[in-house]
C-alpha cells in the first residue's frame, strides 16, 4: 500500500499495531474466553480509553493528570443516569413511596425527580452529556491552570484534588447521586436488556470499535504537526512559546481530548458492568489509570491498551490467588516498571521485540526457499509459479 | 527624535525584582538592518533586557515599541507573531525531534491548535527548511535527532529555527558561547548574511566576535547604559575600560 495514505494511521508499523490488537481483541479473546471473562476484558478495555488519553497528554504532552477518574466517572454517571431513569419506570417502582424515581432517591426521602436529572430522560441528551460535559470540565480546568502557567507537579496535585473533591461530592449528595453505592441495578438501554449474554457480546464489540476509533484519532493527531508540537512542548516549552505558539491552547486541547476519551470509556464501562460508583472517580482509580499507561509505555497508544490489559489481568489474578498481598504486588509491579523499564511494554517491544521480528523475514525466506527447493525437485513445473507469488 | 525610523524603541525601561532594579531607566534605539551588540559585566541586565523585549519578563515601567507597536502588555507568542525572534543563552531546541522537524515546527504557519492539525508540510515548506538548513550549515544533519548534534550545531539549529520565522528583529543571547574558533567565524559570517534584511540584537562576551559583527555597541552596567557607539569609541571609553574591559 501507498505509505503516504498510511501516514495518518502511523505508517506501516501503525497498521501492524492495529492488526495485532484487532486480532487479539476482536478475534482471539471472543473465541477463547467465556462471556464472564470476556465481559471482564470489556471492562478493562473501557479503562484503556483513559490510558490512551494519558498517552497523548502525559506521554507526548508531558501533562501528568492524576485526576482522569473525574472524566471517566462523569462519562459513566451521565450514562448511568439515563439507564437508571429507564429502569425506574412507575410500574417496576410501584412499591416505592414515590414511584417513577430512582430507588435510592426514594430511600433518601426525595419525592420528585431533581431538576439535574430531568434532561437525562432523553437518550440523545445523555450521549451528548457523556461527550460534552467532561470535555467542557477539562477545558475549564485546563484554561484555569494552563493560562496561569500552572504545570508539572502542581498540575498533577490540582487534578488529584479535583478527583478527591468530586468523589466526596458524589458520596455526600446521596439523594442526587446514590452516594457511596453509586447508581446500581441498571437494566435496559432503550428497551434492550443489557444484562443478557448476547447484549454483553454486542457491547464488547461496540466498546472495542470505539477504542479503535479513539486510537486511530490519537494516531492521526500525533501524525500532524500537533504531535510534534506536543513533543516539542515537553522538551522545551519556552522555545515553543517563542516560536509563536500559544502553549496553553495546545495543552488545553490535548487535556480536553484525553478527558473526552476517558468519558467514552466511562460510559462504556457503565453499559458493560451495569453500575457506576464513586470508587471509579477518586484518587486511587485515577492513579491506577496512570499505572496502566506507564506499564504499557507512555509513548505508545497501543502500549497503553496492552498495559491496561496486563495490569488488570494481573490484578484479578493476584486478588483471586493472593487476596492479602495483591496490593503490594501491584505496587511492586509499578516500582519495577518505573525502575527497570521506564518505557514500559512498548519500550521492551522496541528494544527486544522489533529486532527479533526483523530477523523473522530472512528466516521465513530461507525456510520458504528450502521448501521450494524440495518441492522443485519433486515437481519442477510448479516452481516458477510459486516463486512469482 | 523621529520614532518611525527605528525598528525598536525602548524608553525609560525599568524592571525591579523585590526592589532590586535589574534594568533601570534604559533607553535603546535599534535601527533597520542594524546589528547591535550589547556587552557588559555579569549581572548588568543584558539578558533581562532581552526578556523584557520578548515578553518573558514584564516591565515595571517604561515603553518598548516595535514598529510603533507597544510590546509591554503583549504575550510572548503574540510578540513573536509580530516579528521578533528570540534565541536563548543555552541552546534551546527540541532534543527528541530531528533537525528537519525542529525547523518544520518553527515554520510560521498553522500556529493555532486546529491550524497545527491541518498543517501540511508542502513543497514550499520543505524547500524553505532545506534552504535554511543550508544557511546554518546543517544540510547533512536534516534527519539526525537533534540531541545528537554537537553544541555548536545546536546553536546554529536554534538560529535556523529563528530564521524559519523570518523575523524583522532577532534577539540573540550569546550565540557563540561554547563554540570553537572556526565555528565562531562561521557564525559571524552567518550573522552578517542574515542581518542584511533584518535588525539583530546580540548579547556577547567574546570581543573578537563582537568586533566582527557589530555595527554599534551598547555597554550595560548595573541596568543602565554606560556607553553607546562604535566599537572603537566604546573600547576607548575610560568608564568601559574601568568596569568591563579591564586595563
Amino acid at each position: 500500500m501507498n505509505p503516504e495514505k498510511l501516514k495518518w494511521l502511523g505508517g506501516r508499523s501503525g497498521l501492524a499495531g492495529f492488526v495485532c490488537l484487532g486480532l487479539l481483541v476482536v478475534v482471539i479473546m471472543p473465541l477463547t474466553l467465556d462471556i464472564f471473562r470476556l465481559n471482564l476484558v470489556g471492562k478493562y478495555l473501557s479503562y484503556a480509553f483513559v490510558a490512551i488519553g494519558l498517552t497523548l497528554c502525559w506521554g507526548y504532552g508531558g501533562i501528568l493528570s492524576l485526576g482522569q477518574g473525574v472524566f471517566f466517572g462523569l462519562g459513566g454517571y451521565c450514562m448511568a443516569m439515563f439507564l437508571k431513569l429507564e429502569a425506574s419506570d412507575p410500574i417496576s417502582t410501584k412499591i416505592q413511596s414515590t414511584p417513577g424515581i430512582p430507588d435510592f432517591m426514594d430511600w433518601n426521602q426525595i419525592t420528585h425527580l431533581p431538576l439535574l436529572w430531568v434532561p437525562f430522560r432523553h437518550f440523545g441528551f445523555a450521549i451528548a452529556a457523556v461527550l460534552i460535559l467532561p470535555t467542557l470540565l477539562a477545558f475549564v480546568i485546563g484554561t484555569a491552570m494552563f493560562k496561569r502557567r500552572v504545570g508539572d507537579v502542581y498540575f498533577a496535585i490540582v487534578t488529584q484534588a479535583i478527583a478527591a473533591i468530586l468523589s466526596v461530592l458524589i458520596i455526600g449528595q446521596q439523594g442526587l447521586t446514590g452516594g457511596v453505592n453509586g447508581i446500581t441495578d441498571l437494566r435496559t438501554l432503550l428497551g434492550w436488556d443489557i444484562r443478557t449474554d448476547s447484549a454483553r457480546y454486542i457491547l464488547y464489540f461496540i466498546n472495542a470499535g470505539l477504542l479503535f476509533i479513539c486510537i486511530a484519532f490519537g494516531t492521526f493527531l500525533l501524525s500532524t504537526k500537533l504531535g510534534k508540537l506536543l513533543v516539542a512542548m515537553r522538551d522545551k516549552e519556552e522555545r515553543v512559546r517563542f516560536s509563536g505558539y500559544d502553549v496553553s491552547a495546545v495543552k488545553i486541547f490535548v487535556f480536553s481530548i484525553a478527558a473526552l476519551f476517558s468519558a467514552i470509556g466511562g460510559a462504556m464501562f457503565t453499559l458493560q458492568v451495569g453500575f457506576m460508583s464513586p470508587s471509579f472517580v477518586g484518587i486511587v482509580p485515577s492513579i491506577e489509570m496512570v499505572i496502566f499507561c506507564a506499564v504499557g509505555g507512555r509513548m505508545s497508544l497501543f502500549g497503553a491498551v496492552y498495559g491496561t490489559l496486563l495490569v488488570n489481568f494481573g490484578k484479578s489474578y493476584f486478588s483471586e490467588s493472593f487476596p492479602q498481598v495483591w496490593l503490594f504486588l501491584m505496587g511492586g509491579l509499578f516500582i519495577a516498571v518505573v525502575m527497570f523499564f521506564p518505557d514500559g511494554l512498548a519500550g521492551l517491544f522496541e528494544a527486544h521485540g522489533k529486532p527479533w521480528l526483523k530477523r523473522l523475514p530472512p528466516l521465513l525466506r530461507r525456510w520458504r526457499r528450502t521448501k521450494l527447493a524440495t518441492q522443485g525437485s519433486t515437481q519442477g513445473s510448479t516452481q516458477s509459479s510459486d516463486s512469482k507469488s | 527624535m523621529a520614532q518611525k525610523d527605528f525598528v525598536l524603541t525602548v524608553e525609560d525601561l525599568t524592571v525591579s525584582f523585590d526592589g532590586f532594579k535589574a534594568v533601570d531607566g534604559l533607553n535603546l534605539y535599534i535601527d533597520q538592518n542594524e546589528v547591535r551588540v550589547v556587552i557588559g559585566p555579569n549581572g548588568a541586565g543584558k539578558t533581562t533586557v532581552l526578556d523584557l523585549i520578548s515578553g518573558k519578563t514584564r516591565a515595571t515601567s517604561g515603553t518598548i515599541k516595535f514598529k510603533g507597536l507597544e510590546l509591554t502588555q503583549m504575550s510572548e507568542h503574540m510578540i513573536v507573531r509580530a516579528g521578533i525572534g528570540r534565541k536563548f543563552q543555552t541552546p534551546s531546541i527540541y532534543e527528541n525531534l530531528t533537525t528537519y522537524e525542529n525547523l518544520e515546527v518553527s515554520f510560521p504557519r498553522g500556529r493555532s491548535v486546529f491550524g497545527a492539525i491541518a498543517f501540511k508540510c508542502t513543497s514550499e515548506v520543505d524547500e524553505r527548511i532545506r534552504q535554511i538548513a543550508d544557511e546554518v550549515f546543517l544540510s547533512d544533519m536534516l534527519h539526525q535527532t537533534a540531541e545528537l548534534l554537537s553544541h555548536g550545531q545546536k546553536q546554529w539549529l536554534e538560529i535556523g529555527m529563528l530564521l524559519m520565522q523570518d523575523p524583522e528583529l532577532m534577539l540573540l543571547d550569546e550565540p557563540v558561547a561554547g563554540m570553537s574558533v572556526s565555528e565562531r567565524e562561521k557564525t559571524a559570517e552567518l550573522l552578517g548574511r542574515v542581518a542584511k534584511n533584518r535588525s539583530v540584537v546580540v548579547i556577547e562576551h567574546d570581543m573578537e566576535f563582537v568586533k566582527n559583527i557589530a555595527h554599534r555597541v551598547t555597554v550595560l552596567h548595573q541596568g543602565k547604559v554606560l556607553a553607546d557607539g562604535s566599537m572603537e569609541s566604546v573600547q576607548a571609553n575610560p568608564k568601559v575600560i574601568e568596569v568591563y574591559l579591564g586595563h
